[in-house]
């Protein structure tokens, strides 16, 4: 049976009926349209689908949309600020910090918990933080550079 | 008004950020999932849980009978339909028919049965699980030497052997090298298969018009143009009724070079259903449907003399092909005896490849397709000659070297390198890490009971891929660049890149060949309806050739603007600079805008000269490029568990010219990645019954951040004198050069123990058992 | 990636969730980070799902007479970060930050992780080095497990059809003793290849309480009592370490046999034991 949903997504409001086993990466994909969160497999361990559930990274593959219900989910077109993108973003962008860009949205909403919780992350924290989102293109190098840089600027 | 005509600051080799990342950062990009039309299905393919049976019945009734299900087609429903094709010729080849759907057998876990279509793609779901197959159980192989044993199970019936193909290469005099020989040493080295994984898994989305007959197809794919070729071929449709796009891609490594049954599958669908329909890879499928990589059981023989010399190279190829041919998975193994001489100057070589069927998933191009397996075996044979001969590693190769001087060097198996400084590197990567004071500290290590290891690798590699007549389709690229009337410059290019960041080094050299501003130019790919015909991006020939075809035919388009130019300034010749031509005479200008409206309106032209700004260039290499380097690595055994820690991770690439050191930094650190990945985690399992093991990403050990180590990657630069930038390609350098130094460096950890060889990955256990009992 | 159909409740108090699961097939939702992966493979397909996100009250973590008491629902990151984790059963803390990753800690509840109970999960080797005690209600009944008496097998509790984990209690650690919790992390999954919890007081020189779980080696995690009775009796910690795996059957897989796993366990149970020890004053 259909349930109704009501929750904010980027700031905006959304009410939906729902199926109860529809995934909210589905919802948010499928119904309200966003192209940010993406999908790469189907046992929760690869990070691409990663948005924010009241600020903090979730995996929206392994959530369903009934759970966001009444919640602030952040995805990564919402990240920007009136068309300035966030630190992150703009770091990721100078560091080289993506090739094909798939894992990125998921990567920098991670990154984006971490730089909440722990303003100046060591390469170690960097690397832990972001365990849970694979990235086949980049080696990681770069993403761990562009977090770095993105804390340093926010300490500057 | 006077103009300075200084030369502006050019942008090759500089770090420029990429032009394709604001997209890609704010998740704004179009990947093909999320490509959305009025009236779209969806499609989920049924697939075989065995990896051999005959299909007795199979019952579709309940799936149509799901409300929302609209149509359920299998085998028969698209018999008639052409192969999916392969594109690789070998003498004696056989080449099993691979339908679109299976027939009244399968041959592999995976194996498309049918495929359902539906308004939604829950309720495609749901349907899948209410088709009823009924299988009669075949025996299976899924070993390669167990495949070729007598009585194993035959993949395909009419041929128990199971052989596809035999292939015999020979360069030199071996039987001379091997009698002159006065030290031959032997081993058996494994490359296992691997599972290429882009994190985007393919996609497919069709859009028939029944109008005028024609059909868009958007795919995730590596080379747009052949798909659409060979895809005309499959459908029996005449090729320019089709129009193949290829959205934003979320990686490739090879996989996406390829013509899949899905990509036919959905054409058939959207024809008969009229409306259009998605398909989207789950990563199950991924796992099971798309090509893996590597599946070499090597049988190499080195024969050398006392004082080092190399002499020959023998080589007994066994190469597991899987159940079908993809489009180039006989021709991958032939890659591996090309790179069999490596970095070495020894003439004589002999190779003999088998090429296996097997109730698997077929092998095919995956990053370094071929050219890794070789590197690694050579490499490998290298150390177990040092260790033999009791000569340090790095000193042996030094006298193998070929030398800088000997270019262009005819190898043995009928390459010529183009050019190279092989100790350069080498010394390069010793002289950062300080090698004598760590073979100092081994010394001090092993006297304590510590295990660390210093392994090392030279490694070529065939990049460029390449000139036509080596290729099974042509291996040229095209560039068109226009300048717009309004003066903007549009650049299309036949490659397809799809990461590797073309759309800023291709506008690099647009910028500093035209003197314009890099923000005016915009490099569109992945069109066949736009952009003329190419090749696509692998091989490591995306700016090695599509970047040479685009800088002819800026070459030809400065022409034909120097005489607009010199027409409107009314002199003889012009130059280029700050996007304008500039008489250099009288210091008069016209900015590039006024020339191109001024060919474009037409109301005067310049001599035997057509309207409009255009070049189109299709650029045929002479040759391939070789790009070589050296990777070492510092290890640490835990001596108790066997487990692999990387100390460090020392990279010198040769590339030939950088264009942009930002982007050939993340190639390299993402094929280190790969490398470290094939060396230390990722492996295809499969059981004897030919299902796969290692089927999810929680069983297939992909390399995370924090198992990453840091890469100190330095370059060092000989220009390719194959084409006019210099560049050599560098999307394959990392894994070619990682697996062999990572090997060599944990063997050099527990050589004093015994240990002369250790197969990949490197898990701990295995490490931890040859710790015990030494030996492998 | 798609799970079948199912019935949704998510109540708004106990009393209600405790009704809604006393019948039928009724299957609990906390953070989802177990049940979901498998519904949408669709090895799980159950017909109803209650969800406890909106049941109040359930996400506390209080401390009070020697035990810390942790709500069913409270999540991994919070688990880890939490003063009173961290400061009164610091060794649950360690194991929760090996827990998954960022967004499965976020998500992911200690009362969702133990009644899943699979044998890899991190939990369950430092509750049974904690003596914690699970507390389980059901429409008509209220009944404290100790630890050992809750992991009966792979995926296989204590818990009655009916009830659902409504807290965890755990005795508090001493500011003196020492602690650890060590994990070879299988590199694909992260779950625990053999996980070790340990816990050392000491008596001046002497070894006055020892206490090790051993998680991932066996299809259910297990307290190594004998280990912990050498260390007592004044052992060394390689001579304990080393009958840490005895009269457990291991679990094999394509990273690990079952020989493997047992001197995995050995070699970290030794190693945990030396953190611990050089912690403890």
């Amino acid at each position: 049976m259909k349930r109704t949903i009501a929750l904010s997504i980027n700031g905006k409001s959304h009410a939906d009926e729902v199926e109860p086993r529809l995934l909210l990466i589905h919802y948010l994909r499928e119904m309200a349209s966003l192209t940010g969160p993406h999908i790469a497999c189907e046992t929760s361990t690869c990070g691409a689908c990663t948005v924010m559930l009241d600020g903090k990274a979730v995996k929206s593959c392994t959530m369903f949309a009934v759970q966001a219900d009444g919640r602030k989910i952040l995805t990564i077109e919402g990240l920007a600020t009136n068309g300035k993108l966030d630190p992150l973003q703009e770091a990721f962008w100078n560091e080289h910090g993506l090739q094909c860009g798939f894992c990125t949205p998921g990567m920098i909403l991670t990154a984006k918990q971490l730089l909440n919780d722990n303003p100046n992350p060591t390469d170690e924290e960097i690397r832990k933080s972001i365990e849970g989102n694979l990235c086949r293109c980049t080696g990681y190098q770069h993403i761990v550079n562009a977090v770095k840089a993105a804390a340093a600027k926010a300490g500057a | 008004m006077a103009t300075t005509t200084t030369k502006p600051e050019t942008l090759f080799g500089k770090k420029i950020r990429r032009r394709e990342d604001p997209r890609l950062l704010t998740g704004t990009a179009t990947y093909l999932d999320d490509i959305k039309m009025p009236g779209m299905h969806h499609a989920c393919v049924v697939r075989s849980p065995h990896a051999a049976a005959r299909i007795k019945s199979l019952n579709v009734k309940p799936a149509l009978a799901r409300p929302g299900v609209t149509a359920v087609f299998t085998g028969a429903d698209v018999k008639d339909l052409g192969p999916i094709p392969c594109g690789a010729s070998l003498p004696g080849l056989r080449t099993p028919h691979h339908h679109i759907l299976a027939q009244d057998r399968v041959y592999l876990v995976g194996h498309p049965v049918a495929v359902v279509v539906a308004t939604d793609r829950y309720i495609a779901a749901d349907a899948v699980d209410l088709i009823e197959v009924d299988y009669e159980v075949l025996p299976a192989v899924s070993d390669p030497e167990k495949a070729l044993a007598p009585g194993a199970p035959a993949v395909h019936p009419q041929w128990p052997d199971n052989t596809a193909f035999t292939f015999h290469q020979e360069g030199g005099d071996i039987t001379g090298a091997f009698a002159q020989a006065e030290v031959v040493v032997k081993q058996r080295i494994t490359s296992q298969r691997l599972i290429p994984t882009s994190m985007e898994t393919r996609g497919v989305v069709a859009d028939w018009h029944a109008g005028d007959k024609s059909l868009t197809l958007w795919s995730s794919t590596q080379i747009p143009h052949l798909l659409r070729t060979l895809l005309a071929g499959i459908l029996g449709m005449p090729e320019n009724h089709l129009r193949v796009i290829t959205p934003e891609v979320g990686g490739g490594f090879g996989s996406k070079l390829n013509v899949y049954a899905e990509e036919a599958l959905m054409a058939f669908v959207s024809m008969r259903i009229g409306k259009p329909v998605k398909w989207v890879e789950s990563r199950r499928e991924n796992f099971l449907c798309t090509i893996h990589g590597r599946g070499h059981v090597d049988y190499f023989e080195l024969a050398a003399r006392r004082d080092g010399t190399m002499l020959g190279l023998r080589l007994k190829l066994i190469q597991d092909l899987g159940a079908y041919h993809q489009l180039l998975t006989p021709a991958i193994p032939t890659l591996s005896v090309l790179m069999m001489p490596g970095l070495y100057k020894f003439k004589n070589i002999s190779a003999d490849i088998v090429g296996v069927f097997t109730n698997c998933t077929p092998t095919d191009a995956y990053r370094g397709a071929g050219r890794p397996e070789a590197t690694h075996g050579i490499e490998r044979m290298v150390d177990i000659l040092a260790a033999e001969l009791k000569m340090d590693p790095a000193e042996l190769r030094r006298k193998n070297f070929v030398g800088k001087d000997e270019f262009p060097f005819q190898t043995a198996t009928g390459l010529a390198y183009d050019s190279g400084n092989y100790v350069l590197p080498l010394d390069t990567a010793l002289a950062e890490i300080d090698y004598p004071a760590l073979r100092r500290e081994q010394q001090q290590a092993r006297a304590s009971g510590k295990l660390m290891g210093i392994g090392l690798s030279t490694y070529g590699e065939i990049c460029a891929i390449g000139p036509s007549p080596a290729t099974p389709a042509g291996g040229w690229e095209s560039a068109t660049v226009k300048i717009e009337p309004s003066g903007k410059i549009t650049v299309m290019t036949g490659a397809s890149p799809h990461g590797q960041g073309e759309e800023t080094t291709f506008a690099q050299i647009v910028a500093d060949e035209l003197g314009v501003d890099i923000d005016d130019v915009v490099v569109v790919h992945g069109d066949t309806a736009i952009v003329q015909y190419g090749i696509g991006t692998f091989g490591s020939r995306g700016t090695a050739i599509g970047g040479t075809a685009l800088y002819y035919a800026l070459q030809e388009l400065k022409g034909k603007v120097k005489k607009f130019g010199a027409m409107l300034l009314e002199c003889d010749d012009v130059a280029l600079a700050g996007g304008k031509c500039v008489d250099e005479r009288s210091g008069k200008s016209v900015p590039f805008a006024q020339v191109a409206a001024a060919s474009y309106r037409a109301m005067k032209l310049p001599p035997n000269t057509q309207p409009g700004l255009v070049a189109t260039y299709f650029w045929e290499p002479p040759n391939f490029t070789f790009p070589f380097g050296a990777h070492v690595v510092i290890t640490d055994v835990d001596r108790e568990t066997g487990q692999v820690s990387i100390r460090r991770y020392v990279a010198v690439d040769d590339c030939g010219k950088i264009i942009n050191p930002l982007i050939v930094a993340g190639q390299v650190h993402g094929g280190v990645a790969q490398g470290l990945g094939q060396a230390l985690w990722e492996q295809a399992v499969y059981d004897e019954n030919g299902q796969l093991l290692s089927g999810e990403l929680t069983d297939y050990a992909l390399p995370r951040a924090h198992m990453m180590p840091w890469i100190e990657s330095s370059h060092t630069e000989t220009p390719s004198p194959v084409n006019p930038l210099g560049v050599k390609g560098v999307g394959e350098a990392g894994t070619i050069g990682c697996s062999p130094a990572v090997v060599n460096s944990v063997v050099d950890a527990l050589s004093h123990l015994g240990v002369r060889h250790i197969d990949m990955p490197l898990t701990p256990e295995k490490v931890w058992k040859l710790i015990q009992g030494g030996r492998a | 990636m798609i799970p079948q159909d199912f019935e949704y409740s998510a109540p708004a108090s106990l009393k209600e969730a405790l009704e809604l699961i006393a019948t039928g097939e009724r299957k609990i939702l906390a953070g989802g980070m177990s049940l979901i992966p498998l519904m949408k493979l669709r090895l799980a397909a159950p017909e109803h799902v209650v969800d406890l996100a909106r049941v109040p009250g359930l996400d506390y973590i209080t401390e009070s007479g020697g035990t810390v008491s942790i709500g069913a629902t409270v999540t991994h990151h919070d688990l880890e970060s939490s003063p009173v984790i961290r400061g009164r059963a610091p060794l649950l803390a360690e194991a929760a930050g090996h827990i998954g990753d960022t967004q499965v800690r976020n998500m992911g509840t200690i009362g969702g992780s133990i009644a899943h109970a699979d044998p890899a999960a991190d939990y369950p080797a430092s509750l049974l080095a904690l003596e914690a005690q699970i507390r389980l209600v059901s429409a008509k009944s209220d009944r404290t497990v100790p630890a050992s008496d809750f992991f009966l097998d792979a995926f296989t509790t204590a818990i009655e059809p009916g009830e659902l984990v409504l807290e965890v209690l755990v005795p508090t650690e001493e500011p003196k003793e020492g602690y650890r919790y060590e994990k070879v992390a299988h590199p694909a999954s992260g779950f625990a290849v053999v996980g070790v919890a340990a816990r050392i007081k000491k008596a001046g020189a002497k070894i006055s309480m020892a206490r090790i779980g051993v998680t991932g080696m066996s299809s259910r995690a297990f307290r190594a009592l004998e280990a912990e009775k050498l260390l007592e009796s004044g052992a060394g910690v390689a001579q304990a370490a080393a009958t840490v795996a005895e009269g457990q059957e291991a679990n094999q897989d394509l990273y690990a046999s079952a020989d493997y796993r047992r001197h995995l366990a050995r070699i970290w149970a030794a190693r945990a034991l030396s953190v611990a020890l050089s912690r403890a004053s």
